[in-house]
């Protein structure tokens, strides 16, 4: 159900965009997921498909850009990107873990008519 | 016609933060406190809740918001100590958001209110992602769930003001290694304060009733 709120806020902003840009179609989506958000691409593109039905965005395909969970060492300052849920720095060792990427749920870009 | 392409890059949940906004500012115009309390289904939120209401209800003018899926046994369970509670039902959501919240606030008689504790849906992934417009949040994590919680649910932990570690009352029935959690917690956010406590013996419990005191000062 998570994506049902997000799909209706994402079409909101899209939708208000497109009026402010006076399109009378919107063709593309270029959305940008963190991978913290857990947001599905099969979910987002259910929902969009019945939400969107009856507006300009009917029919607008929407191409994902993934961001991986980014991660700081405390200690060292080392960035690397999360695997397996660790949380300890690969150079260091270091167990004390800022997490500083991944948590992104924007659009970037729209493709309007 | 012709295809153009817009720059955009708005947060999807920019509206949802914004509500929250207003309800925080409704909130500090009327000088309350309110404290979202998250956690999974059934690590104590009510139990912890109405405990607090207990201690504290001399000294603050307390009301409770309940979100859940379905149901009012929460709320009835606030409501049967006199304290206002309103109940939001997701409707089988997974959270509450901000527009929720504002219906409930307008739904309380906030003259008469000093602290309201929101109890958020039984959840440690999608709640963390929306502000609501509280002031703290407080995630508890009961003894049984485990340790490993906030490496697999990171996010929730690293918007906690505090971490409560429920039901240390059958810490010996369970693997939850105590001693090592703190550093667990301090590495993902090291400004959160960690809690242990047993909402039902009430252990631990006057570190919280304490710390909700400091916030209201």
């Amino acid at each position: 159900m998570h994506e049902q709120s997000i799909v209706s806020s994402l079409l909101t902003l899209a939708l208000e965009n497109a009026e402010k840009a006076n399109a009378r179609k919107i063709v593309g989506i270029n959305l940008v997921v963190g991978d913290y958000t857990g947001v599905l691409e099969d979910a987002v593109n259910f929902y969009f498909g019945f939400l969107s039905k009856d507006t300009i965005a009917a029919g607008a395909k929407i191409i994902y850009t993934h961001v991986a969970g980014q991660l700081r060492c405390r200690d060292c300052d080392f960035l690397f990107p999360l695997q397996k849920h660790e949380y300890h720095c690969p150079k260091c060792d270091g167990r004390r873990v800022e997490i500083v990427g991944g948590r992104e749920l924007y659009i970037e870009t729209m493709e309007v008519e | 016609m012709t295809a153009r392409i817009l720059t955009i890059k708005e947060n999807i949940l920019g509206a949802n933060s914004e509500k929250a906004e207003i309800n925080r500012k409704l909130l500090d115009s009327r000088h309350i406190q309110m404290i979202n309390i998250m956690s999974s289904p059934g690590s104590g939120k009510t139990s912890l809740i109405l405990r607090t209401i207990d201690r504290l209800r001399d000294k603050f003018r307390i009301a409770v918001i309940e979100g859940d899926i379905a149901s009012s046994i929460d709320a009835d369970k606030i409501t049967q100590q006199n304290i206002p509670a309103i109940q939001i039902n997701t409707g089988g959501g997974c959270h509450l958001d901000a527009q929720m919240i504002r219906k409930a606030l307008d739904a309380l008689d906030l003259d008469r209110i000093d602290l309201i504790f929101l109890e958020n849906v039984g959840n440690l992934v999608c709640p963390a992602d929306f502000d609501l417009g509280a002031h703290k949040n407080v995630v508890i994590l009961s003894i049984p769930e485990g340790d490993d919680k906030p490496h697999k649910y990171p996010i929730m932990f690293v918007e906690a003001d505090v971490v409560l570690v429920n039901k240390i009352d059958v810490l010996p029935y369970f693997d939850f290694k105590l001693d090592t959690f703190p550093e667990i917690i301090s590495g993902l956010n090291p400004s959160a304060r960690i809690l242990s406590v047993s909402a039902k013996t009430g252990e631990g419990m006057d570190g919280w009733f304490s710390w909700i005191e400091e916030t209201l000062a």
